[in-house]
């Protein structure tokens, strides 16, 4: 059974004001979580995406759907008993979010007095969390003595004070720096791996993805628009939404403005071809072209390594008689995918 | 110089002063109190806040509304029948500490949603995700976090009352303002009048120091 599952999920948000209208946040959303993996959740800002994880801790209730977390149904369920659902779901926050007049140790030393952990056992548990994430020497500085990649360090430490199921991570390294991103990462991954903590991670940059999701949603006002393995998505995106994200760390083809500088500089005939994993050797593909006598310059694209496999998209010029041309391009497209570019 | 009666007006000058210290010290303790649970209450029951709910926050709201602006020597004889009823008396110093608590109350109250304001609300959030109960997060991360910004109120708050304590003497409260006005303005002696604005002066400083040492000590910078 899934960690998290979203049945038929809608959260609509009723006017503040008179006479605007009600906002609907999540439009009929269906998900699961399973156990253990890195699930992430990609969309522009109001997609709904930070609605759709704080629907997971009921911080936002459900209008309509049902939302089951670890086996139990938390749509209707009063305050208090919310509260025993939030102590076994850790969240940090891209803000960071921590108590800005306490202590790195007392920050910890919150969900512990929270969730009514014995006090022998507090000092012991937040010298194990410190020494988990690497900050044991900052447990007496403030927030505002720390750099922005250490205070994600202690939210992280203290979202897994209490030892939960599930960690959320809201855009959790968006104000973060390229280099800290990746070390964050790198903690968030070792949570999943050595602690076993399934990790819910919205975002909106596909690196992130990228770098540690095994699953991804990526959503579009309020709805799922595609869903499905890391890599699925970055080779055959489906969606709209989903190739422009996809889009944004691996390039489809050479955009219009490129274009017109590349065909200053280059003559002959643009094709891009799309690589994937298990896609013919481009040993074989280059071999096809110097076979016809066909001059080939890769002019633009590249190939990029999503979880361990290949995957790309190369231009080329191809130049040549105008007849052997045509011949390579036509045998090319029986190997690969090939788009004439104009 | 010689036409100043201020030297012979030592002891009764003295006796002012005490009246002024006690007056606005018991004025800014209750009103510290009173304000701060309804600042406290404004800031968490409006739209969005943790314990949201409009009626509340509406009555509320306009109550606030209503009695802060009102002058504070208009609003001294207007609770003076309440003053009977809480205090026993509407005359003396004891109506006029009633009177200047109730209004500080109402002072406060703004001046504590205001500050509450500079609280980021991520850490509520926080605190709440983490299974924290409303009460809970009000008592162990709002009113913390917002101790600072508080401190720095309640400072400027007391200075407001300092100032509003003056009148006192209209119900015969006595204090500082109306020893001023029946010393110094009344008998055309400036020394007095004077006189009395340095002790205020250093009243004032005093206070405000103590705020900023306070505040700058809990907010570390």
């Amino acid at each position: 059974m899934a960690l998290v599952e979203f049945r038929g999920v809608r959260k609509v948000f009723e006017p503040t004001k008179r006479g605007e209208k009600p906002v609907v946040a999540i439009d009929g959303v269906d998900l699961d979580v399973e156990k253990g993996e890195i699930f992430g959740i990609v969309g522009y800002s109001g997609a709904g995406k930070s609605t759709l994880v704080r629907l997971v801790n009921a911080l936002e209730t459900a209008t309509e759907g049902t939302i089951v977390v670890n086996g139990r149904e938390i749509t209707g369920l009063g305050e208090r008993e919310l509260r025993k659902v939030r102590l076994d779901i850790g969240m940090i926050f891209q803000q960071f979010n921590l108590f800005s007049s306490s202590t790195v140790y007392h920050n910890i030393l919150y969900p512990l007095q929270v969730a009514g952990v014995p006090k022998a056992e507090r000092h012991g548990r937040i010298a194990e969390l410190l020494s988990f994430v690497g900050l044991l020497d900052k447990a007496k500085h403030y927030p505002d003595q720390l750099s922005g990649g250490q205070k994600q360090r202690v939210g992280i430490a203290r979202a897994l004070a209490t030892n939960p199921a599930l960690l959320l991570a809201d855009e959790s390294t968006s104000a973060l720096d390229p280099e800290t991103t990746q070390e964050v990462l790198a903690l968030l991954q070792r949570v999943n791996t050595e602690l076993g903590i399934t990790i819910m991670l919205i975002t909106h940059e596909m690196d992130v993805i990228r770098t540690i999701a095994h699953k991804v949603a990526v959503m579009e006002n309020g709805r799922i628009v595609e869903q499905g393995p890391v890599f699925d998505l970055f080779s055959d995106p489906q969606a709209d939404a989903t190739r422009r994200f996809v889009s944004t760390l691996v390039e489809q083809g050479p955009a219009p403005r490129t274009l017109e500088h590349l065909r200053e500089r280059h003559r002959g005939r643009f094709v891009t071809i799309a690589l994937r994993e298990g896609s013919v050797p481009q040993s074989e593909l280059f071999a096809e072209l110097v076979a016809r006598e066909v001059r080939f310059e890769l002019v633009h694209g590249g190939i990029e390594d999503v979880q361990g496999r290949t995957f790309g998209n190369l231009t080329l010029a191809l130049e040549g008689d105008p007849a052997q041309v045509e011949a390579a391009v036509a045998a090319l497209r029986t190997k690969v995918d090939l788009t004439e570019v104009d | 110089m010689d036409d100043t009666r201020l030297p012979e007006l030592g002891p009764d000058i003295w006796e002012a002063s005490l009246q002024t210290f006690t007056t606005v010290a018991i004025a800014l303790f209750f009103g510290v109190l009173l304000g701060t649970f309804l600042g406290l209450v404004l800031y968490t029951t409006r739209a969005g806040g943790i314990f949201a709910n409009r009626p509340v926050f509406v009555v509320l709201n306009f109550l606030v509304n209503f009695f802060r602006p009102i002058p504070f020597i208009i609003f001294i004889g207007a609770v003076q029948p309440l003053a009977r009823i809480v205090v026993g008396t509407g005359f003396g110093i004891r109506a006029a500490t009633f009177a200047l608590a109730l209004a500080a109350g109402f002072f406060i109250s703004r001046v504590v949603e205001q500050n509450l304001f500079s609280v980021d609300p991520g850490v509520i959030e926080a605190a709440r995700a983490m299974g924290a109960s409303r009460i809970r997060v009000v008592a162990t991360v709002l009113i913390p976090e917002g101790l600072g910004p508080l401190i720095l109120g309640y400072t400027f708050a007391f200075v407001a009352i300092v100032d509003a304590s003056a009148i006192a003497g209209v119900v015969g409260g006595g204090g500082l303002g109306s020893f001023a006005l029946r010393y110094g303005f009344r008998q055309y002696d400036p020394i007095v009048t004077w006189a009395t604005v340095l002790i205020l002066i250093a009243l004032v400083q005093l206070g405000q120091l103590l705020g900023n040492v306070l505040a700058r000590r809990i907010m570390r910078r």
